[in-house]
């Protein structure tokens, strides 16, 4: 039986409710907007890219505990980060999240809390829903992001 | 015998017994996650009775032949079986005649058979549709797509705080260009029971017709289209106890024969030449293809059901229910009802501090407990309160104080968990 603590775990709270680089980069060059519309939630990410690399990333917007945890960590986790290195590091969350993680778990550092995800398949849209978002800003597309 | 000597002999009704019914329903017997499963998303669909589940095995074991075709045994059946059920729908919400009943997929179907058909028929540029502030996407997106097909305006009249529409700001809307109301008779995200025999009398008084929504409405509480002077009353048989992908339109019928059909196909029609067809007519020039023959015999199953019960047995106990699991959830620390109108069914819609409702919905699941979560197909009812999201509990006739009590509990472990 998935257990509640195993979602809901003390570091995602703790995010969800001081979540980091809450704000709008001044220099933010590229940006995205992400909206589930099954729950809601609705997120913008920020990135200042220095060419291929993200200087300085930010979101705004607002979603239940798991997004905008997620959101939150991303940004802690990519920051500094290629394009290229932030995406394999999304490839990996992903897999992590949907359950079909081959590689070592601690190898994503913090964001390995987000595990229990994968025992609440309804709730993978709200883990990657920042993600995706990323995913667009950085591709530097326009149009809006749906999990759905 | 004088009149005077009569006296009425009244059989003491049977009390109501939530036990009983609920042994009417199998899935009830279910274990979610170790728990006995509390049902409190009666709003989305309701679970089905074993009378309507064997209805339907039934029709496919004994009646199943095409309707209105064959001669033979078996399609006689059928026809004779799906014109009783649509008798049995027209003394259910008392239509004048079975043919004012039209069969459709469900209440989304009926409304945009009304918009396709009575409203380009009778909508123009410049013309006005007006709506009202706590409708489901169902009675807004079939007018949008007529208002823009035809450069036609949507109004939409506002409702109170408490999620109550402003009757006198109704009124004000209703002008020389509406010719057509649409309204909900019970609003599925807040629970409001519209003041629909006002409502329609206002329109009326300009000669403008009016659609109702009836959808949470027939579930909940008797209703009688003569009685309200409704033009067109829509309603599914899957939040009434029946089966999926069966609904109703009720119209009027000057109406309906006025109207252009729907779809083309057979049965809508009277004879077929390649220069020229003629309409069948009222209600089989709307139902055009093979029908939902089992869903109506399912949905009748749930007519007899809810009839067996008793409509005015079933509002109480709801009502009982609403209010019981309204003051107890209204007192818990940082709970936020939404939609606290004086006339309400079945609906309690509520918010906990900061917490996201997809978030309450995932634990109140692991207590075994089933709320919808999320805007309820009513994203304009979301956006005049604020808010993205609710969690909402709706009562059916087998849901019990037991189980408010295990809500109760479970909001109280959300906040734990979230403390």
């Amino acid at each position: 039986m998935p257990e509640l603590r195993d979602l809901y775990q003390e570091v995602i709270l703790e995010h969800s409710k001081a979540p980091r680089n809450y704000k709008v980069p001044a220099a933010a060059n590229q940006r995205a907007e992400g909206y589930n519309p099954l729950c809601g939630d609705r997120f913008t990410v920020y990135v200042e890219m220095d060419g291929d690399k993200i200087r300085e990333i930010g979101f705004q917007g607002a979603g239940c505990a798991i997004s905008k945890a997620s959101a939150s960590m991303m940004t802690q986790s990519v920051k500094g980060k290629t394009k290229a290195e932030a995406e394999k590091i999304f490839e990996q969350f992903h897999e992590l999240v949907t359950g079909h993680a081959h590689g070592d778990p601690a190898e994503l550092g913090k964001l390995a809390v987000f595990s229990g995800v994968s025992e609440f398949p309804v709730r993978v849209k709200c883990a990657t829903l920042a993600w995706h978002t990323l995913e667009a800003a950085l591709e530097g597309k326009q149009e809006k992001v749906s999990t759905e | 015998m004088s009149a005077a000597t009569v006296v009425p002999i009244r059989e003491k009704a049977a009390p109501f017994d939530v036990e009983k019914v609920r042994k009417d329903f199998p899935i009830l017997r279910t274990k979610v996650h170790g728990h006995p499963l509390v049902y409190l998303d009666n709003a989305a669909t309701s679970q089905k009775p074993q009378a309507v589940i064997d209805a339907l095995v039934r029709y496919y074991e004994g009646e199943n032949a095409n309707i209105h075709r064959g001669v033979h045994y078996l399609s006689q059946l059928a026809t004779e079986e799906f014109e009783k059920a649509r008798k049995t729908v027209q003394r259910f919400v008392n239509a004048t005649e079975p043919s004012e009943i039209v069969f459709t997929r469900g209440t989304t179907e009926a409304i945009n058979l009304v918009a396709q058909t009575y409203g380009r028929a009778n909508v123009g540029a410049g013309d006005e549709v007006l709506i009202t502030a706590m409708e489901h996407h169902s009675n807004i997106v079939p007018w949008q797509l007529l208002c823009e097909e035809k450069g036609a305006k949507l109004r939409v009249a506002p409702i109170n705080d408490a999620g109550e529409l402003l009757l006198s700001e109704f009124e004000k809307l209703l002008g020389p260009k509406t010719k057509i109301v649409g309204a909900a008779h019970v609003s599925n995200a807040l629970g409001t029971i519209n003041p629909l025999k006002k409502m329609i009398a206002m329109a009326h008084a300009r000669g403008v017709p009016v659609l109702v929504d009836g959808a949470q409405a027939v579930p909940h509480i008797a209703v009688d289209v003569q009685a309200l002077d409704a033009d067109f009353y829509t309603f599914s048989g899957h939040k009434m106890y029946g089966p999926t992908g069966i609904g109703v339109l009720y119209g009027k019928m000057a109406l309906l024969e006025a109207m252009p059909p729907y779809q083309g196909g057979g049965d809508m029609i009277s004879s077929v030449t390649f220069e020229k067809t003629t309409y069948n007519k009222v209600p089989h020039k709307f139902e055009a293809g093979t029908p939902d023959m089992a869903g109506v015999a399912g949905l009748k199953a749930a007519i007899e059901y809810m009839e067996s019960i008793g409509i005015e047995k079933i509002a109480a106990h709801e009502h009982d229910l609403l209010e019981y699991a309204t003051d107890a959830v209204a007192g818990l620390e940082g709970v936020r009802l939404i939609g606290t109108a004086a006339e309400k069914a079945s609906v309690l819609s509520f918010l906990l501090e900061d917490v996201h409702p997809h978030d309450i919905g995932t634990i109140l699941d692991q207590e075994g407990i089933a709320v919808r979560t999320g805007h309820h197909c009513a994203q304009p009812v979301m956006d005049r309160f604020g808010i993205p999201a609710t969690v909402r509990a709706s009562f059916a006739v087998y849901n019990t104080k037991a189980e408010v009590d295990a809500l109760v509990r479970g909001i109280r472990k959300v906040r734990e968990v979230f403390a």
